[in-house]
């Protein structure tokens, strides 16, 4: 994703957001009838302010505190040979064991696939969970990996020169999602 | 081809041993200067070189060379040695005797000297062994040699290690009235040591040379020659302690002589590591501290330092192209020395050109007890003629000499040599 | 901030960013050894060369693990099983080894400046495993990793490096980190092994044990080997234990909650007593195994800017 990136239309306020966080959050504990065996696992950067929102949701519900994972998959990804410096690793932190787990996996935003490919390969290293389960907040399409995901908070169709951006309000000061869309820049921009 | 009748119009005439300085035409007759006037017409027959711009001094004269023949050639030879001495605006050298075989008796004296004059490019005046074979225990056979053509003796590359031979050799060289020339180095303190020994060996790890290596031989030497009367003479002097020790002996008017090198005038220790352990910054005696280099500086204005010497050292691309620590220890020197002194001791105003031109020519001649360093009518016309203003970038790709190995690689250099002439022949390369 | 550097040839040449870079990335690489599953697949299809001249069994096997778990395809070649016993120049061998085409190239060598010579002549990413008494800069890393854990920074902290200080590349990386990050460093040895200058790295230099232990937040014991450098310097093991090996009793001097370190291979009896190595001060097998973390960040880190420069 390269070039300069500017607002284009909003997606999602406020308001939108934590209406379809909600939703979400009872989806999870509804197609797994219950909470019993669940981990949430946020996919960092934005995966993991998601994840803690959904086990917000679901505490308040259910009354029961899910146990909160993070994973950084920098070490796993596909594109580390082509794209210059290394990027800078976090690290993962799971904390309990994963087998026999059901897993959610959560990140703000399905495009490619790759990002999921890298943490389920992550996940798999740290044993043999149950099941995991895929929720994100937005989907927008263009996948290049048989990747589905099984909880979505709403999808857009989006075009090539088109990226999603999710903001939260923990880590961005602010809850919404907008589209954004790529404008010209000198030829210096794209090298 | 070259003539043997010049005259050379128009330029700045440079001579320390008559005290000129000035606009003077030279007019160069059977191999020697005939007339030196402020406006000569030329003779009949007589090839004029058009001076003008330029300055003319008594031919320069590198006092310690390594030119690796007889044994060595792939490094260096006689030829090729003598024609970088040319490129650098030598007309004379001399040569050490530390080749293989050692130049330690007459035949291979009077092989260099052949060997030279076939060629023509530069005067090589052999310097013998002190020692037989360099062994540092039987004295050489140093008359044999001097009737050869030996200037001087010395074991160069090697100190002479043992006083009592260092005594014997001070008191017999009497007899023919040359210098002993020594190596100061007591091997022993320099050990393993492939540096100067301070902050920056210690910073990079490598083993030290203390400056007493050097400095507890020329002591020791000084206390010989004050004993013995014989003539003794400092080669590459590198500390500030050495070079007051010498002082002090002159003082007393003690027959004592050093000579420093381009590189410890101009490099410190500090340069291995700005150039990342390069062993092109490897030589003995090594590349001292900036206080040391400091009170070399002030040892050519004072007149204490009677020389500059380059120690040009060949050794082979493949042999230096390895770790710091392996690398036989030595740099180039003839092709590199005028612009470097013009540029960084003459322009930078430490030396006035006169000065430069009595350390690079009458004072090593006077050493040597060579008939070179002066332009005086009568004397063998061995010329330098070289362009104090033109720009020049050393480019070891175009060194005349075999080897490679220099640090000033790429330098930027204002002055340098134009042309030399030999024995009033103009030497072509 | 991100890594740009082709090779880590010392420490002397780093900024407090880039050091402080490495150790962070090392912190998020120690949780990969606690997993049931050791190994990511960062570094899979590169390659990688442990080229050591020296024998060095800890470093070399460190190294190792760091490339495996990494999943780096990496290959050993030491000196008594090479061509270099055969008069082969470094050079030669490292072009030789280029051939293969190498990511990295991870080596150990005697003499100082070996590995920048290799870094002038190859376009593969060198990392210095320790060059002769010039510098070893994985192991200040790895020290810097195990004193971070323990005292939460490295700022303001008294350190003091005990033994034969003129021999060794740990101790010179170690000032260069170690004042870089702010900490305030004490060298302490006999005359005889103490180098000139060594003031100039940035270090105080004391000449007795008690001394250099007043106050301490961390002592690191170097290792003696009077066989390698002579009687010339320090007369026996017996009369060095009894001027600079360090006993339990020495440490009331230090800070209460000092820590005890150690490069290894250790001498008990000579520079430190078995009391204090196993003591509960001491923090030596911690540093092996930040060793290993140390190293998957530095391998990972130059593997980045190798991709960069093709």
């Amino acid at each position: 994703m390269q070039g300069k990136f500017e607002p284009h239309s909003t997606l999602m306020s406020d308001a939108q957001m934590r209406r379809v966080i909600r939703r979400m959050a009872g989806e999870i504990v509804e197609r797994n009838g219950g909470v019993e065996g669940l981990m949430l696992v946020g996919i960092r950067t934005r995966g993991v302010p998601l994840a803690e929102r959904l086990a917000a949701e679901i505490e308040r519900t259910e009354e029961v505190k899910l146990p909160l994972g993070i994973l950084d998959i920098t070490l796993y990804r596909d594109d580390l040979s082509t794209i210059g410096p290394q990027p800078v690793v976090k690290g993962s932190h799971l904390p309990e064991p994963v087998e026999d787990r059901t897993l959610v996996l959560c990140d703000d935003v399905l495009y490619t696939g790759r990002t999921v490919r890298a943490a389920l390969d992550a996940l798999l290293d740290y044993g043999r969970p149950r099941t995991v389960e895929l929720a994100v907040l937005m989907d927008h399409g263009h996948r290049e990996l048989p990747i589905q995901a099984d909880v979505v908070g709403s999808v857009v169709q989006t075009a090539e020169e088109e990226v999603v951006e999710v903001a939260f309000e923990a880590t961005d000061g602010a809850d919404r999602v907008r589209l954004l869309r790529r404008v010209a820049t000198d030829s210096g921009a794209e090298s | 081809m070259s003539s043997d009748r010049w005259v050379l119009r128009g330029g700045r005439v440079v001579d320390p041993s008559q005290d000129l300085d000035g606009f003077f035409d030279l007019l160069v007759e059977d191999g020697c200067v005939s007339k030196i006037e402020e406006s000569l017409s030329a003779p009949e027959g007589c090839e004029v070189f058009d001076a003008t711009g330029l300055v003319i001094c008594p031919g320069l004269v590198d006092m310690h060379v390594h030119f690796r023949e007889p044994g060595q050639e792939y490094k260096e030879s006689i030829e090729t040695g003598s024609r970088a001495a040319a490129a650098g605006g030598f007309t004379a050298v001399a040569c050490m005797a530390n080749t293989d075989p050692v130049n330690d008796k007459r035949s291979v004296t009077a092989h260099i000297v052949a060997e030279a004059e076939r060629f023509g490019y530069a005067r090589v005046h052999p310097i013998g062994a002190v020692s037989k074979g360099m062994a540092g225990e039987e004295l050489a056979e140093i008359g044999e040699m001097v009737r050869a053509g030996a200037v001087a003796v010395s074991d160069d590359g090697l100190p002479v290690k043992n006083a009592e031979l260092m005594r014997r050799a001070l008191l017999y060289a009497r007899h023919f009235d040359i210098p002993v020339i020594q190596h100061a180095e007591d091997l022993d303190l320099t050990g393993t040591g492939v540096m100067h020994e301070g902050e920056v060996s210690t910073r990079l790890g490598l083993p030290g040379i203390p400056g007493s290596s050097e400095d507890v031989v020329v002591a020791r030497d000084l206390i010989l020659t004050e004993d013995s009367g014989g003539r003794y003479h400092v080669a590459h002097l590198s500390t500030a302690r050495s070079l007051d020790m010498v002082r002090q002996a002159k003082a007393k008017g003690m027959a004592v002589t050093c000579e420093v090198t381009p590189h410890h005038l101009l490099l410190t220790d500090e340069t291995i590591a700005e150039m990342e352990f390069s062993s092109d910054t490897k030589m003995k005696p090594p590349l001292r501290s900036e206080s040391d280099r400091q009170a070399l500086l002030a040892g050519l204005v004072d007149g204490t330092i009677d020389a500059i010497a380059s120690d040009h050292a060949p050794h082979h691309p493949d042999e230096k192209a390895v770790e710091f620590s392996c690398s036989p220890f030595g740099i180039l020197g003839l092709e590199t020395t005028l612009s470097l002194c013009l540029d960084r001791l003459v322009r930078s105003g430490t030396l006035t050109l006169t000065r430069l031109v009595e350390l690079l020519s009458t004072g090593p001649a006077r050493i040597l007890g060579l008939e070179a360093g002066s332009l005086a009518v009568g004397r063998p016309a061995d010329i330098t003629v070289f362009d104090s203003e033109r720009r020049v970038v050393i480019d070891k790709d175009h060194f005349q000499s075999k080897s490679r190995n220099t640090p000033f690689e790429g330098w930027k250099l204002q002055g340098g040599s134009v042309v030399t002439f030999v024995g009033g022949r103009k030497v072509s390369l | 901030m991100s890594w740009a550097r082709k090779d880590l040839l010392g420490i002397a040449e780093l900024s407090p960013e880039e050091i402080g870079l490495i150790l962070d990335t090392a912190e998020s690489f120690r949780e990969v050894a606690e997993r049931p599953i050791k190994k990511v697949p960062t570094l899979r299809g590169r390659t990688v060369i442990n080229l050591f001249f020296e024998a060095s069994t800890r470093t070399r096997s460190s190294f190792e693990i760091a490339e495996k778990r990494l999943s780096a395809d990496s290959m050993n070649f030491s000196a008594s099983s090479s061509a270099l016993v055969k008069g082969e120049s470094l050079i030669d061998t490292a072009m030789n080894l280029q051939a293969m085409s190498p990511d990295l190239i991870v080596i150990r060598h005697g003499f100082p400046g070996a590995p920048h010579l290799l870094a002038r002549h190859l376009p593969a990413g060198i990392i210095n495993a320790g060059d002769g008494a010039h510098e070893h800069p994985t192991q200040a890393l790895l020290d810097a990793a195990t004193i971070r854990r323990h005292k939460g920074k490295i700022e303001g902290l008294k350190v003091s490096i005990i033994g034969d200080i003129e021999h060794s590349r740990v101790v010179r990386s170690n000032i260069h980190l170690l004042t870089k990050m702010g900490a305030e460093v004490t060298v302490a040895g006999p005359y005889t092994l103490m180098p000139p200058g060594i003031e100039a790295l940035g270090a105080r230099v004391s000449y007795s044990l008690d001394e250099a232990l007043d106050g301490a937040d961390v002592v690191m014991m170097l290792r003696i080997q009077l066989e390698r450098q002579g009687r010339m310097r320090v007369p026996s093991v017996k009369e060095y234990f009894k001027l600079f090996g360090l006993q339990a009793q020495h440490l009331a001097r230090a800070n209460k909650d000092v820590i005890v370190m150690h490069p290894g291979p250790m001498n008990r009896g000579v520079e430190i007593s078995s009391e204090v190595a196993d003591g509960p001060y001491s923090v030596i097998l911690e540093q092996v195994e930040n060793g290993v973390a140390v190293r998957m960040a530095v391998l990972y880190l130059l593997s980045g800017a190798q991709g960069e420069s093709r």
